[in-house]
């Protein structure tokens, strides 16, 4: 081993040795010094109820289904809205310029609207314009609610993936004799959506969590249900129990997203 | 007069010494409140009618603020040194330091929530009232166990009525869940839902008021729901005006000031016929 080789081994021990000793430092002062706070028998009496934990848990991991169920609807609509959003914002055609400013339009205003808002308009708004039963019900209308919001975010995504097609492609195309629609079909779309994979992933987790937000309509979701023992056990802890059921899904769920997107990478290179 | 002259020399002798002297005397509170000599008094955000009327519990207006001020002054503060903050549900009950001396907001008494906080005795006990619109009176519904089954309930979150659909109605479809009054009505005029259980107060007067089609049809007998829904102010745990309060409500009990508070300010329901 030569002076450098010698030296370069060295730093690393020495690097090695100072991050596990601030990291057995760090998690040492959290575990020694947070339980000495003043506050913390009442803090952790509030959240971390083992008692509570448990008597909630059952019930909770029986509303969660409920939101998976919602989420399992709503994403695949929210990808075909989106789509047809995007397409309707990408036509060149000049007598399909209406069709674009729908879809600036759409745009506009579900992305520039809290979903709060929007679930609360179409939810209780629409159904209260006189549907008769079972057609106003407030799943039906917040997962309408949810899916227009989240397709406007989609659909921006996926037209910034359209756009980064270069032009060329397309005049290729073109002058190979495709036509407009199977240009997009077959050369643009396969390309847009690919690169937009890893975008599209983040929404679908942040769709994953807003489906919680359908609860202020009357679903009773893992988040309505916390809430409800919260209030009878004037305690926290239901959510965390919600976190951690939540967490449980949406960690496995992004590391295979990035297994899948690194699996793809790979044999495209 | 030889006595009330030499009182008054005394008094003032001790001009400055007076006031605190007053204090000390036989005050339960003394140094148990977050102010001195003050008393700071927490309700909800807003606060609603009739418990507190035109959200504005200053005034002393509405039940609550009535009764805040009898037990206020009961326990020795004037009616000036009584300090109103708000608070929501969560606030009151998560852990750390409060910003009241107590809290009222029909908070019912629980044993689960007791562990967490402190209660005071119960100032009210109200009876579970049903709300439901008046196009469902007219379509034939009666206060009647199984018709009320068959009917889809609301339940506002934060209220004790949870048990009295779960338990005691045990409705054929799932209840939904709403975060406030306002969220039931909408969902009970966009027809999502057939009826609501309320505090009888709250019902009478949402839909009197709020709604323009609400109709009350019905309450149940006090031994139906496990117990009364019984109203208490809500303290720190452990905290040292709790005797205090209670002796001001027991007192408030003896007098009969109590119920002459109630008598005003809460509507006489006796029309709502009892639940078969």
């Amino acid at each position: 081993m030569n002076r450098r080789a010698q030296y370069e081994a060295r730093q690393k021990r020495r690097a090695l040795i100072i991050a596990s000793a601030s990291t057995v430092f760090i998690v040492l002062a959290l575990v020694v010094l947070v339980p000495l706070a003043p506050g913390w028998v009442a803090v952790q009496k509030s959240f971390f109820s083992w008692d509570i934990f448990v008597r909630s848990l059952p019930k909770m991991l029986d509303a969660f289904t409920l939101n998976i169920a919602i989420f399992l609807w709503s994403a695949p609509l929210v990808a075909f809205v989106g789509l047809l959003i995007a397409l309707a914002r990408s036509v060149t055609a000049p007598a399909l310029f209406p069709l674009r400013v729908f879809g600036a339009g759409f745009v506009d205003i579900f992305r520039g609207l809290p979903v709060v808002l929007v679930i609360y308009l179409i939810g209780f708004g629409i159904p209260g314009l006189g549907l008769p039963r079972p057609w106003n019900s407030p799943y039906i209308w917040g997962t309408v609610a949810l899916v227009l919001t989240y397709s406007a975010y989609v659909a921006e995504i996926l037209r910034s993936g359209i756009e980064s097609v270069h032009q060329s492609q397309r005049s290729a195309a073109l002058s190979l004799g495709l036509s407009e629609r199977d240009v997009m079909r077959y050369i643009v779309l396969p390309q847009a959506i690919r690169r937009v994979v890893p975008a599209n992933m983040n929404m679908l987790i942040a769709l994953q969590k807003d489906v919680a937000l359908l609860s202020f309509i009357g679903p009773v979701e893992v988040l309505r249900q916390a809430g409800i023992y919260k209030s009878l056990f004037a305690n926290f802890t239901p959510y965390v129990v919600a976190a951690v059921i939540f967490l449980t899904f949406t960690i496995p769920a992004t590391r295979y997203a990035d297994y899948l997107m690194n699996k793809q990478r790979n044999e495209r290179s | 007069m030889l006595r009330k002259i030499s009182l008054t020399i005394l008094m003032g002798s001790a001009l400055f010494a007076a006031p605190s002297l007053s204090f000390a005397m036989d005050k339960c509170a003394d140094g148990k409140t977050m102010t001195e000599g003050k008393l700071t008094v927490a309700t909800g955000n807003p606060a609603y009618y009739p418990w507190v009327h035109d959200d504005a519990p200053e005034s002393g207006k509405g039940f609550e603020a009535a009764v805040a001020y009898a037990v206020a002054e009961k326990m020795g503060f004037a009616k000036e040194n009584v300090t109103w903050v708000r608070t929501t549900f969560d606030e009151a009950i998560q852990p750390g330091v409060k910003n009241f001396d107590f809290n009222l907001q029909q908070y019912s008494i629980t044993e689960d929530r007791e562990k967490v906080v402190d209660f005071s005795d119960p100032y009210y006990s109200a009876a579970a009232a049903i709300l439901v619109r008046k196009k469902t009176v007219e379509g034939g519904l009666k206060p009647e166990m199984a018709a009320l089954k068959k009917l889809k309930w609301g339940i506002m979150q934060a209220t004790t009525a949870l048990p009295v659909v779960t338990d005691v109605i045990q409705p054929e479809s799932d209840a939904l869940f709403y975060d406030d009054n306002a969220n039931v009505i909408a969902a009970m005029q966009a027809d999502q839902i057939d009826a609501a259980i309320f505090d009888l107060p709250t019902a009478l007067f949402t839909a009197a008021v709020l709604m323009d089609d609400g109709a009350v049809i019905g309450q149940f007998p006090a031994d139906r729901s496990e117990n009364p829904d019984q109203f208490g102010m809500l303290m720190a745990e452990g905290s040292a005006l709790k005797t205090c309060v209670n002796e001001a409500l027991s007192a408030l009990k003896a007098e009969g000031s109590l119920a002459k508070i109630e008598a005003e300010w809460l509507q006489a329901a006796t029309d709502v016929p009892l639940v078969k």
